[in-house]
């Protein structure tokens, strides 16, 4: 890129690096000058963060909930994106909507929507009672089971993007080399298409795990309390125990591993696979 | 798991094509064709773009189902046998290697699609490799490769498992002049080294020339003619054959009659002899000449020559042969080629005879049935 070039880019993105250095860069400096000093100046809530079983446990479940939402998103992803590019017409328009939909309806609407099937007096367990196939409610929401399905649910369209698009780039007569070379379907899925999907699985993943970490509203309204994920332990401290200095190092921890995790991302994928 | 029907077994095998079409909605791309592959043979199918050899590569491949028609493998009928099940190696255009297997992993995918030992597979890929010349690139990806060195590697991948058919999709378009001529070479030698029926797709009339035991000409989905190089150079039966395999010199007669094995008719005020072996030829016709077998001299030649006058317009030296543009009386353009070294340079518009033998001149119908 030439020298105007860049400055251009600059110029172009001043808006945005303008809006985001004033609403989160100086708001966040803020946050870690009260991990140091609340409620005394020095680093007690680091090591606390790193010492407290509470806190702890807490981080222990929100990397375990990432890592079974990222499985799942991705497993559901791929297949959604399959039909969406190799499907014939209609089921493209299928699977389009069932992309599309979910994006348009708000992550509030979308938490209390999964109550309303998963709950105890919800449409399931009403269901599977009346039909006499269950005796006590199951326990769908209000715990981590719930967390997850109404995370999966939100974070599954994040997926399909970046592996459509690495989907779309498989040249079609790869494939077709590989079927006249006498293999069969399963091992073309397996050995040639799933391999030349890699970037994008990796890409979704890392997004999907990303954005994963930081979810407030749907494990509060689905965890109900039971379930709680670092962003709502920091909600937690912040407004209903006054420990600032606590929830704020807790902040800190979490936007610099995902620091560390974009920076990987950098690394080992190209942005364009992040896209449609 | 139903037993597969495994064919291939057979070293080279014969394909009959019998009255295959193949429509796509409302349009025929390919129409009754029927066509004979022999044992071993070098076939070239060969045509302009949307001319149907592409569809009848892939119909054969099995990667396409004719509309209608049959198609035969060493006597079984294979119409419905899907591609996966027939084992017959194919270079697609564009080599279509899998980009993210080395080139020795390429080379040992159908191998191990076909369960062979690793000990077998390793030995085979080391010969493959080998016979390519692709030695010392084994470990690397393909986007590592030249487009020769990737040609090779798709060539090795669709040989190693020894296919009774080769199926060759325009597998040199990519290249360039040097590099196709290298490449033309190594797959003929291929050829001849595996003894594999060969299917080869092109649009490039000297490529197939170059290259095979037989030619088959398309266009319009429909398959034109087929024969040896030299006969349909040489003999073509149409006018299509006779201008997309090179250039030719066209020169209506008139007043032609028709004597055993000889044709006459008049060409401005000219009488043409030609050898004649379509009885069938209606009243008009023309008498067609490449451009090689002509020659330009101050006098006509007589004797078992035909002659007519003609002036220079144009003359490009090519190196190894000159090229004449003339006119006739009449106004009728004929190109002649001759060797720079046999012919001192004829002046400019200057006057001149242009001769050939009278066998090596033949009859076409006037019009060109093909492309009405």
């Amino acid at each position: 890129m030439g020298k105007s070039a860049t400055s251009r880019t600059i110029l172009l993105l001043a808006p945005l690096l303008l809006f985001l250095g004033l609403a989160y860069v100086v708001p966040f400096l803020g946050v870690v000058r009260w991990s140091v000093t609340m409620p005394e100046p020095g680093l007690g809530q680091y090591r606390a963060v790193l010492t407290d079983p509470l806190v702890q446990s807490v981080f222990i479940r929100t990397l375990r909930i990432c890592l079974i939402v990222t499985a799942a998103v991705l497993v559901m992803a791929y297949a959604i994106a399959y039909v969406w590019v190799r499907g014939t017409s209609t089921q493209r328009m299928l699977a389009e909507f069932c992309i599309l939909v979910p994006f348009w309806i708000s992550v509030l609407t979308r938490a209390f929507g999964w109550l309303a099937l998963l709950s105890n007096r919800g449409l399931i367990n009403t269901w599977l009672q009346a039909a006499g196939i269950i005796s006590e409610p199951l326990a769908l929401a209000r715990n981590e089971f719930g967390v997850i399905v109404g995370m999966t649910h939100f974070l599954i369209p994040f997926a399909v993007f970046p592996i459509a698009s690495a989907m779309r780039a498989i040249d079609e007569r790869v494939l077709l080399a590989a079927r006249g070379m006498g293999a069969s379907r399963s091992r073309i899925f397996w050995s040639v298409f799933v391999p030349l999907t890699y970037g994008g699985l990796i890409g979704a993943a890392l997004i999907v795990f990303v954005f994963a970490l930081g979810f407030f509203v749907t494990p509060a309204i689905l965890g109900g309390g039971r379930s709680v994920m670092v962003a709502e332990l920091v909600y937690l401290r912040i407004f209903q125990s006054p420990d600032w200095g606590l929830g704020a190092a807790i902040s800190v921890v979490l936007v610099l591993f995902i620091g560390i995790l974009l920076a990987l991302m950098r690394r080992f994928i190209k942005p364009a696979h992040l896209v449609g | 798991m139903p037993q597969r029907m495994q064919l291939g077994d057979a070293k080279a095998a014969e394909i009959k094509a019998v009255s295959i079409g193949k429509t796509f909605g409302a349009f025929r791309a390919l129409k009754d064709l029927s066509l004979d592959i022999g044992r071993g043979e070098f076939l070239t199918l060969l045509g302009p773009s949307g001319s149907g050899k592409t569809t009848f590569l892939m119909i054969l491949a099995g990667f396409t189902a004719p509309s209608e028609g049959r198609l035969m493998m060493d006597g079984k009928d294979i119409t419905d046998v899907p591609a996966e099940d027939r084992s017959y190696g194919m270079v697609f255009q564009g080599y279509a290697l899998f980009p993210h297997l080395t080139v020795e992993q390429n080379i040992a995918f159908p191998l191990k699609v076909r369960g062979r030992s690793s000990a077998d597979i390793k030995r085979r890929v080391g010969e493959m490799v080998e016979r390519v010349g692709l030695t010392g690139h084994e470990k690397k990806l393909p986007t590592k490769l030249s487009g020769g060195q990737q040609q090779r590697v798709a060539l090795a991948r669709a040989l190693a498992f020894e296919p009774s058919v080769l199926l060759l999709d325009e597998p040199f378009s990519a290249l360039d002049k040097n590099l196709r001529e290298m490449m033309q070479e190594e797959v003929k030698r291929l050829h001849q080294e595996t003894g594999t029926t060969f299917v080869f797709v092109t649009h490039d009339q000297s490529e197939a020339l170059a290259l095979s035991s037989r030619v088959a000409i398309f266009n319009h989905g429909e398959l034109l003619q087929v024969g040896r190089p030299q006969d349909v150079y040489e003999r073509p039966e149409n006018r299509f054959v006779a201008e997309f395999l090179g250039e030719i010199n066209l020169l209506p007669l008139d007043a032609l009659r028709l004597d055993g094995d000889k044709a006459a008719g008049q060409f401005e005020d000219r009488t043409i002899v030609l050898s004649q072996t379509r009885p069938q030829i209606g009243p008009k016709a023309v008498a067609a000449v490449r451009p090689e077998h002509m020659t330009i001299a101050a006098i006509p030649q007589n004797a078992g020559h035909n002659a007519i006058a003609c002036w220079i317009e144009d003359a490009t030296y090519l190196g190894a042969v000159t090229k004449y543009h003339l006119k006739t009386r009449s106004g009728t353009s004929i190109a002649v080629s001759m060797p720079t070294a046999a012919t001192a340079p004829f002046a400019h518009r200057s006057d001149v005879w242009v001769s050939w033998p009278t066998e090596q001149g033949f009859l076409l119908p006037h019009q060109n049935e093909t492309r009405a």
